[in-house]
């Protein structure tokens, strides 16, 4: 796991070095071991490294020998050395052990189809200097983030935004059309993002950057057409263990020791009890816990690291910590949250980094793959009672969701059946599952000034997700709609990114998801929907196959998701004031008025209900994490942003002569023939000197940039 | 005995509860929405929102909403709350100590 950026310059003139090293800084959290730069006349490419594999070889941005080829990569190809093997019987000669070069042979072997090959996690660049074209690529599933701008004829990549903020001529100014996506789908769609002229590569599409063309074109799409062999449940059960095994098995590749999170749910001892028989008892454990009982878990983790003997460590978070980091974790999300749940998982990083862990394998992407979550039960009950709707006997199914919700479970059953109610014409929209969720989330949009909702009547964030749905999506089971439309959407826009990538990598930890093997994704995408969830039992197959593995206990427990206290966060037990200075000056008219985004005077009124303590509601809860964390974002992307990025200190660009840079035909991280050349420059994190970035600026002037 | 809610005394529930609705929900934002549409297929309350209209009702008008009257029929439009809520009050005026005297303990749903 590492960070990435370049620059690809159309207007004749060379990249330049100290902007790519300017624009990697911002990225050291990904990739503190090593950092270097490599410029190609038009062409730069930086890399910020966390090493994983072959330490000592494994230097980025790396080139074929010969100097056509380089390549910077963030992430992981989990069968680097099964693909290692297939190039070498076709004459490819390696000189190291990492995966950077297998994508190198492979691009050389199989052009652009050389991710169809590829098991992992990735996002990378490569510059084919024969044919002057920057080809970009993201996995699959978007584990990892690639965003783009274009101007004044630079084109520009990066692992962050913050790294495309630093070039002069990119602006910096929050997107309307990004914003009322995510205050209706909790993420913006990509290529959109939040912020205006920032693209985002969306996650299975590779990009061709050439001085006259851009061409991205999807390469994997997830496809739920049926399997239908009439394959037994034995048989089902059998290839999923298998897969699960295996993916995992890979996944447990490293040179440095990979731990496992230990959430208390099946997903993540499912793993954790994979990796156990890989590892053995070596295997370390590691879990959030919280200091109240309706977000914490930790009876349950006890139970499965009791059954697995790992060595386990876990960090208790209160509801203070969550309002001491949250400006540091939008720092690094890069957009609104509704929630605050990425901030444990922040904190939950940090500790494992300073056990001196740098991977982790988590449970993440079980409950899309294989049906989890309570959306797509609330789907089915929705669907079954809208058959027969003056059936009580339905309506009281409502009852049973959301067991671990108190005040839904106050809820009457003939309300709750005013909200979940569908329209005859609801049941044959794409959409039909998450209807609930958007229109309730959708609401927030209320807060927006005008100028930044760019919903209109017939131009809304529904008619964009049905504009990109997938041709045969009609054609597919409900179950598998809700289950598409939750793994393009919300996994790759917010549980991978804000709430994994990013909450991660902030402490330079990379995550590992043996369910988003991309095998497993598409053998469950073709399992029969009552696999997933028979009856109202989720994820009905996977406890089957779990029995061998983990706890019955585990099995049994009722689904509590990962969720984490949110608008309490902020404000004094009393409810009466905020419990941090930033919040009061973020959220006071004069901020808000000054961002432009929000209704001063809604906002008003939603602080007005907070300190009285009535704002008990889901909504209100999103309204004030999603606003909160907007002028956040405002005031570290927009107004202060000189004062938040990082600069490399001293060394790298300054002690970089021209004579110093990389020039082609200079072999960057592999062995040469070649007479020795100055070659790269690498610096310790320690040359960057800016702690602190993320306080906002209380004061409205500026904070001097402690760099040097 | 039942007292019929006079046109004035439901015009001024009718503001009342809007002017709720307005403050605590839509937070001041000008929204075009009718006495008889739906709040929650508007969306104007979402599923926990139900839970704090009905402690506003209890504790603003002091009457006591027994479980089986949670229904859209009761809840779900200015108006139907506005006759529901003047129901209530005509209940308890009319001696059922029952209703009046329970309203005085019971202030929150939750």
């Amino acid at each position: 796991m590492c960070g990435i950026a370049g620059v690809f310059q159309f207007d004749g003139r060379g990249a330049c070095p100290e902007q790519l090293w300017a624009m990697i800084a911002q990225v050291r959290h990904r990739g503190p071991d090593a950092a270097e730069v490599l410029v190609d006349d038009p062409v730069g490419l930086a890399h910020a490294r966390l090493s994983i594999l072959d330490p000592a070889n494994g230097r980025q941005p790396m080139r074929t020998s010969d100097g056509a080829i380089a390549i910077t990569f963030n992430g992981e190809i989990f069968n680097h050395v099964e693909l290692r093997e297939t190039l070498r019987a076709c004459g490819h000669r390696f000189h190291t052990r990492s995966d950077t070069e297998v994508i190198l042979h492979a691009y050389r072997e199989y052009g652009e189809k050389c991710v169809d090959h590829l098991n992992g996690q990735w996002a990378f660049a490569i510059w084919d200097k024969p044919r002057q074209a920057l080809f970009l690529s993201r996995d699959r599933l978007g584990i990892h983030p690639l965003f783009t701008t274009e101007c004044k004829g630079k084109f520009h990549f990066a692992s962050e935004v913050k790294s495309l903020f630093v070039v002069p001529e990119v602006r910096r100014e929050l997107d309307p059309r990004g914003l009322s996506q995510l205050f209706t789908l909790w993420t913006s769609l990509p290529p959109t993002t939040v912020f205006r002229d920032i693209e985002e590569l969306p996650p299975g599409h590779n990009l061709l950057v050439t001085r006259n063309e851009r061409r991205c074109c999807r390469y994997w799409q997830l496809d739920f057409t049926p399997d239908r062999r009439g394959r037994a449940v034995s048989e089902w059960s059998e290839e999923l263990l298998a897969l699960l095994t295996d993916a995992t098995r890979l996944r447990m590749r490293a040179d440095v020791p990979v731990a496992a999170y230990v959430s208390g749910g099946l997903d993540s001892a499912v793993t954790a009890a994979l990796a156990r028989r890989v590892a053995g008892d070596r295997l370390r454990t590691f879990s959030v816990t919280f200091d109240d009982d309706e977000f914490d878990e930790s009876r349950f983790q006890r139970v499965v690291v009791d059954h697995l003997g790992t060595a386990h460590q876990s960090l208790c978070c209160r509801t203070a910590d969550i309002a001491r980091v949250f400006p540091d974790v939008v720092w690094h999300a890069e957009k609104p949250m509704l929630r605050t749940a990425p901030a444990p998982l922040f904190l939950l990083a940090k500790l494992v980094r300073e056990t001196g862990t740098k991977v982790v394998l988590t449970g993440e992407g079980a409950d899309e793959v294989l049906g989890g979550y309570d959306l797509f039960k609330e789907a089915k009950v929705r669907r079954f009672v809208a058959r027969q709707p003056d059936s009580l006997t339905r309506q009281a199914l409502f009852a049973k969701l959301y067991p671990y919700l108190p005040g839904f479970q106050s809820q009457s059953p003939a309300m709750a059946h005013a909200f979940f109610r569908a329209a005859p014409e609801d049941l044959v929209d794409p959409l039909f599952s998450h209807l609930p969720r958007w229109n309730t989330t959708s609401q927030l949009r209320r807060f927006l000034e005008p100028g930044f909702d760019a919903t209109r009547e017939q131009d809304t964030p529904y008619g964009w997700v049905r504009d990109a749905l997938p041709a045969d999506f009609a054609q597919w089971h409900p179950f598998c709609q809700a289950q598409y439309l939750e793994t393009a959407i919300l996994l790759p826009g917010y549980i991978l990114s804000s709430q994994g990538d990013r909450a991660a990598l902030a402490h330079s930890v990379e995550g590992r998801f043996p369910f988003l093997d991309h095998r497993l994704v598409e053998f469950a995408a073709t399992m029969p929907p009552r696999l997933k969830m028979k009856g109202l039992r989720e994820k009905h197959l996977l406890k089957q196959v779990a029995r061998d593995l983990v706890p019955l206990q585990t099995i049994a427990r009722s689904k509590q998701p990962y969720r984490a206290p949110d608008a309490k966060c902020f404000f004094a037990a009393d409810w009466s004031a905020a419990s941090h200075d930033y919040v009061d000056e973020l959220l006071s008219p004069r901020r808000v008025r000054a961002a432009g985004v929000f209704r001063p005077d809604a906002v008003e009124h939603l602080l007005r209900k907070i300190r009285a303590g009535r704002a008990a509601g889901v909504r209100d809860n999103m309204a004030l994490v999603g606003i909160l964390s907007t002028q956040i974002l405002v005031d570290q992307f927009v107004e202060n942003f000189a004062s938040h990025q990082r600069r490399p200190a001293g060394p790298p660009a300054v002690a970089l002569p021209d004579s110093q840079l990389l020039r082609p035909g200079e072999a960057v991280g592999l062995p040469s023939t070649h007479a020795p050349s100055p070659g790269p420059v690498s610096f310790p994190l320690e040359e960057y000197v800016c702690e602190d970035h993320c306080l906002p600026s209380i004061t409205g002037t500026h904070h001097a940039p402690d760099c040097q | 005995m039942h007292q019929i809610a006079s046109d004035q005394h439901m015009k001024e529930l009718a503001t009342s509860l809007r002017q709720f609705v307005e403050e605590n929900f839509l937070f001041g934002v000008p929204v075009p929405y009718s006495n008889d549409d739906s709040l929650l297929e508007r969306s104007i309350i979402d599923s926990t929102g139900v839970l704090e209209l009905i402690t506003h009702l209890e504790n603003a008008f002091h009457i006591m909403i027994d479980d089986e009257e949670l229904v859209p029929e009761n809840l779900d439009t200015i108006n139907n709350m506005a006759r529901f809520v003047a129901r209530k009050q005509a209940l308890a005026c009319g001696g059922t100590t029952e209703a009046g005297g329970a309203a005085v303990e019971h202030t929150s749903f939750e």
